[in-house]
C-alpha cells in the first residue's frame, strides 16, 4: 500500500520519530500510541471539551484571586511580614535582576494564565459546534508552544522547600492564596491530561474547510 | 491505529511525505508550511544541531558563574552571609534538613550536569552513531525534556525567600547575582533540548530494517 491509496488527511506521523500510521479514532478512554517510540498520538476523552472549559474557568478565577491575597506570612520575635505572589515575582528588585523578576512573574502567573485564555478561545466554539474564532489555529499553536514555560507546579514545590529552609528561624503561616495556588496546580495537571491535541487539530481542520 | 502496509514501520519520509511535528498531519515532500497548523515543515531539521550546540555552550557558560557567585544574601542583626548553591545545600545538611538539601542538590547540580552530558551525548551520537539503540536514546531525550524545567526550583525558592524574609533589621534575605545566571542557564538548556529534532535518532534504523 502506498500513501497515494489513502487521503493524506487520514494519515498521522509520529512527531517524535516520523513513523507513519493510518489515523483511526481510538475508543473513548483508549489511546493510540506510537509502536516505535511510545509517544501518545491520540487520546480522546468523553466530554473532554466541556470539562476542560469548566476547569480552565476555575483556574482563571483562582489565579486572579490568588494574586490579591497573601500567599505566605512570617512571624519572628514580634516582627511580621507577608508576601503575595506578585511580591514574590517582583522580589528580585532592580538592575539585571529585574529581568529575573519579569521571567518569574511570567512563568508562575502570566504564561499559565495566557495558556488558559488561549485554550478557552480555541475550545469554546468547538464544544458549541460553532465555526472556530479568528486565528484559532495560531492561538492553539501558541498554547502548545508555551506549555514548557508554564511553571506553576514547580513554583509550588519551591514554596515547600522555602518553608523548610526558614522553619527553624521563624514561624510561617499559609495565606488563602497558597491554597488557591495548590488547587490550581492540580487542576492544570488534569486539564493537560484531558486535552488531546490531535482531536483539537482535527476539529479545527474540518470546521474551516 | 493501523500500521500502513506490513509490520515494518514506514516513516513519513520513506513514503515521500513530510510530517508536521506540531499537529502530526502529513504533506507531500517539499511542502514548506503545514496547511493545518501553520508550522514550518522540514523532513529533518538539519540546522537543528547547530542551534542545539550554540544554546548548549551558552547554557554552560552561564552555569559557571551560577556556581561561583552567591545565590542568596542573608542579613541579620549580627552579620551578613552569602551562600552559593552548593554552600546553601551544605548549610542545610548541617542544620539537619537533609531532604531539602537533597532536593536543592538534585535540582541545581545533578539535573543541570546530567542535562549537559545527555544533550552533548545525543548530539554527538547523531554525527557519529552510538552503541545505544534508537529507542534508548529517545528515552534519554524524553527524560531531558521532561526534567529540565525542574531546575528552576532553586530560583523560585530564592524569589520566595527574598519576598517573605524582610523583617526590618532582624533578618532579611536578598537574591545574589547567581540567581540570574542560573535562570539563564536553565532557559538556554531548555531551548537547546527543544531544538533537537528527535527523528534523527531513528533514521539509522531504516537501512538495517530493509535487509
Ligand atoms: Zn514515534
Amino acid at each position: 500500500m502506498t500513501h497515494s491509496d489513502l487521503a493524506l488527511e487520514d494519515l498521522i506521523a509520529c512527531p517524535q520519530c516520523d513513523a507513519l500510521y493510518t489515523a483511526r479514532m481510538p475508543e473513548i478512554g483508549e489511546r493510540a500510541v506510537c509502536e516505535r517510540c511510545h509517544t501518545v498520538l491520540i487520546a480522546p476523552r468523553r466530554k473532554a471539551g466541556l470539562r476542560i472549559i469548566a476547569l480552565t474557568l476555575t483556574v482563571l478565577i483562582l489565579v486572579i484571586s490568588a494574586l490579591f491575597f497573601p500567599f505566605l506570612t512570617i512571624h519572628v520575635q514580634g516582627f511580621a511580614n507577608q508576601a503575595s505572589i506578585m511580591d514574590t515575582a517582583s522580589s528580585f528588585g532592580s538592575g539585571a535582576l529585574l529581568l529575573l523578576s519579569l521571567a518569574t512573574a511570567a512563568m508562575i502567573v502570566l504564561i499559565p494564565l495566557l495558556r488558559m485564555v488561549l485554550v478557552l478561545y480555541v475550545l469554546t466554539p468547538i464544544v458549541m459546534n460553532l465555526p472556530p474564532y479568528a486565528h484559532a489555529r495560531h492561538a492553539f499553536r501558541l498554547s502548545q508552544e508555551l506549555k514548557p514555560w508554564a511553571m506553576a507546579e514547580i513554583f509550588a514545590i519551591g514554596c515547600a522547600v522555602a518553608l523548610v529552609k526558614v522553619a527553624s528561624l521563624a514561624s510561617i503561616g499559609f495565606g488563602p492564596a497558597f491554597w488557591m495556588f495548590s488547587a490550581l496546580v492540580v487542576i492544570v495537571l488534569f486539564n493537560d491530561m484531558y486535552l488531546c491535541n490531535w482531536s483539537v487539530w482535527k476539529s479545527l481542520e474540518t470546521d474551516e474547510s | 491505529m493501523e500500521i500502513t502496509g506490513n509490520r515494518r514501520i514506514l516513516t513519513a519520509r520513506e513514503a515521500g511525505l513530510v510530517a508536521c511535528r506540531r499537529c502530526a498531519r502529513v504533506w507531500p515532500m517539499g511542502t514548506t508550511e503545514c496547511g493545518r497548523c501553520g508550522a514550518r515543515l522540514q523532513s529533518r531539521d538539519t540546522g537543528s544541531l547547530g542551534r542545539v550546540w550554540a544554546l548548549w555552550i551558552a547554557g554552560l557558560i552561564c552555569y559557571i558563574p551560577a556556581n561561583i557567585y552567591p545565590m542568596l544574601v542573608t542579613q541579620t542583626l549580627l552579620d551578613t552571609s552569602k551562600s552559593t548553591i552548593v554552600g546553601g545545600a551544605v548549610d542545610l545538611l548541617h542544620h539537619g534538613a537533609v531532604g531539602v538539601a537533597v532536593i536543592i542538590l538534585v535540582a541545581s547540580v545533578l539535573i543541570p550536569m546530567g542535562k549537559f552530558l545527555a544533550i552533548a551525548y545525543l548530539a554527538l551520537s547523531v554525527h557519529r552513531g552510538s552503541n545505544l539503540s534508537s529507542g534508548r536514546r529517545h528515552h534519554v531525550y524524553e527524560m531531558v525534556e521532561f526534567i529540565g524545567r525542574w531546575s528552576m526550583i532553586d530560583v523560585f525558592v530564592v524569589a520566595i525567600l527574598s519576598s517573605l524574609v524582610q523583617l526590618s533589621v532582624v533578618a532579611s534575605i536578598h537574591p545574589g547575582p547567581a540567581a540570574l545566571t542560573f535562570a539563564l542557564s536553565v532557559v538556554c538548556t531548555m531551548l537547546s533540548a527543544q531544538s533537537f529534532d528527535s527523528r534523527m535518532f531513528w533514521d539509522e534504523d531504516a537501512p538495517q530494517r530493509k535487509l
